[in-house]
């Protein structure tokens, strides 16, 4: 009994925990360019002071929290509509169209973000419907913006939104939606008054889902992104492969878990409530 | 003010597919009564109460509410409110949410909101519970959360979908007694569905069989009981032994107009039989007879005395007897 529920905690502790210690001792440490790893072990902070001395680390941490919030957002706006319209779909219809939801999961992300390159690239194919239909007569290239980033994301990241939102949605009880009626609620009304606060916890959980991986993500600032946008993400993997200055790309590391604990620990008790309210 | 009946209801009619739930029904409801839909699961008279509030779309037909066409009105634009089933309370809302819930959406100004909700939970005593959330409440107190939250907008036309089934039994006939108590005190007209024959009939002043999506009969419950219209009802309504006459038709008589006793009673009508089962149930007991010319008849006695020797046995010979006003002529 103590050995099952032990092995999660050994797996957690080995493959999880470990490396996160490894990483802050790294951080830790002093940047040793000449020995394989580059870094001499210590209780030195200079990276992490290099960090904050350095306007760069900043601004692309506001540019990160940024683009993710608003990527959010855009992903909240879009993603809701589409969970309401599958909660409210003939039962016998929902699976077919949250297959379609999960089906981009079948390929592989980092071959769909490079897909969206070709897109989105000079004389990609929207730059040349745009020019076809006339919409817009010289476009201008949308890759390498910031534009390309936000709807990068957004595409990535909208499953995680339209689930845990079409899972809420789909539990409320369509009594209660007839009793606001019967009251006087017109649709709209009622939407506001029952249905947006009891789906309150798919909000909170899908919003969380798409802000914690989008503040940190690399491929696709990296992809899409070009050198004009600036995220934490694309720092540390430039920190780590371009420059090889460890101990600096650890401290990027270590700095993004503590800024994301608050919104990971709003998640957890998010979900620790809305299962409370289940039973 | 209108004086017409409070609903009028002309050949509706409201199709599933296939199923007819609601077949070409016309009723009519008048002012200030509690008016019961009495029938089996899939009699349509869900259906029926769904159509007054506005869930449904009839299929043919006309529905008056107050002398005006409703028939299209939808659900938040009719003078009627619900209680549901369910009860459908909002659990993002304590108690005076709920109950003040419908009074906001009319833009009624906040003190009078309050005044009203304090006023309508007091009725149904749950004064002390208005900052409670309804997961924090009995299943009583609930169904008078549901009660308050209909009333609360004083609609032409209360609908109540089985507004007792949820509690248990204790609960249900004081609630009986209290929910009558309201519907006079407030003047108001109430339209109840129940499957329960008993709460019907104890309750409502009139009330309305239905079977497979059309009335069976309408009448006081003194009138569908000792009148039942058909075989149906009064098979429906309470026990009724149901004599095939000869020449033809069938009579229903009610197991407590038939005396039973010992030796041949001097009545007009009597029948030898014996005993095959007895069911005590304290106030009155049950016994089936097996009749020779009647097959099996239930007949049942009053427990007046508390001794134990008066009671029959089982397998006792014993005699049937009832008098010529006793049972209903029925033809269908």
């Amino acid at each position: 009994m103590r050995f099952v529920i032990g092995l999660p905690f050994l797996w957690l502790g080995i493959f999880f925990l470990l490396p996160c210690l490894l990483v802050l001792a790294i951080s830790l440490g002093t940047y040793a360019p000449d020995s394989v790893p580059p870094v001499e072990l210590g209780f030195s902070f200079k990276s992490f002071a290099l960090l904050f001395s350095d306007d760069l680390y900043l601004a692309a941490w506001l540019s990160s929290l940024r683009i993710a919030a608003t990527s959010t957002l855009v992903a909240l706006l879009l993603g809701y509509p589409m969970a309401y319209a599958i909660a409210r779909a003939a039962p016998n219809r929902r699976p077919l169209l949250l297959m379609l939801v999960v089906l981009p999961f079948w390929t592989s992300f980092l071959i769909r973000i490079y897909a969206w390159m070709g897109l989105l690239a000079d004389n990609g194919l929207i730059e040349q419907f745009l020019r076809w239909s006339g919409l817009a007569s010289n476009p201008g290239t949308i890759l390498g913006t910031e534009w390309a980033v936000h709807l990068g994301i957004v595409y990535a990241y909208l499953p995680f939104m339209v689930l845990p939102l079409y899972a809420t949605l789909e539990k409320l009880d369509d009594s209660l939606l007839e009793a606001a009626a019967d009251l006087g609620a017109k649709p709209f009304a009622a939407f506001l008054t029952v249905t947006l606060p009891l789906s309150l916890p798919g909000i909170v959980a899908g919003c969380l889902l798409v802000f914690i991986p989008a503040v940190g993500e690399f491929v696709i600032p990296d992809l899409l992104g070009g050198t004009e946008t600036l995220m934490i993400g694309k720092v540390l993997w430039d920190e780590f492969f371009t420059n090889g200055d460890w101990p600096l790309a650890s401290a990027v590391a270590v700095c993004l878990l503590v800024l994301l604990v608050g919104p990971i620990a709003l998640f957890q008790r998010n979900q620790a409530r809305s299962l409370e309210r289940r039973t | 003010m209108n004086s017409g009946p409070i609903v009028r209801i002309e050949g509706l009619t409201r199709r599933f597919g296939p199923i007819v739930a609601v077949d070409r029904v016309d009723l009519e409801i008048a002012r200030g009564e509690l008016f019961a839909l009495l029938g089996g699961s899939g009699c349509g008279k869900t259906t029926l109460l769904r159509m007054l509030a506005g869930f449904e779309t009839p299929d043919e037909g006309r529905l008056f509410i107050d002398g005006q066409d409703m028939t299209d009105v939808p659900p938040y634009r009719r003078p009627v409110n619900m209680m549901f089933q369910s009860y459908a309370l909002f659990p993002h809302m304590d108690v005076a949410a709920n109950v003040g819930y419908g009074l906001r959406r009319d833009g009624v100004k906040a003190p009078e909101i309050a005044a009203r909700v304090a006023e309508i939970l007091k009725l149904v005593h749950l004064q002390d519970h208005a900052r409670r959330k309804p997961s924090q409440l009995s299943g009583g107190q609930r169904q008078r959360v549901a009660l308050a939250r209909a009333l609360v907008k004083r609609p032409k036309l209360l609908l109540l979908d089985e507004p007792l089934a949820a509690l248990d039994r204790k609960l249900r006939e004081s609630t009986r007694f209290e929910m009558v108590r309201l519907q006079e005190q407030l003047g108001l007209t109430f339209v109840m569905v129940t499957h329960d024959q008993e709460e019907a009939m104890s309750m409502a002043t009139r009330l309305a069989v239905m079977d497979a999506g059309r009335i069976a009969q309408i009448g006081t419950p003194h009138e569908v009981y000792e009148h039942p219209a058909s075989r149906f009802v009064a098979d429906f309504i309470g026990i009724a032994n149901i004599i095939a006459l000869e020449g033809g038709g069938w009579m229903a008589l009610r197991p407590e107009k038939i005396t039973l006793s010992a030796a041949r009673p001097a009545l007009p009508q009597t029948v030898a039989g014996r005993i095959v089962d007895v069911a005590y149930e304290g106030d009155r007991s049950l016994y089936h007879v097996e009749t020779d010319a009647h097959g099996t008849m239930t007949v049942s006695t009053t427990n007046t005395s508390r001794a134990a020797g008066d009671a029959f046995a089982r397998d006792q010979p014993v005699w049937l007897g009832w008098s010529d006003e006793a049972g209903q002529r029925l033809e269908a």
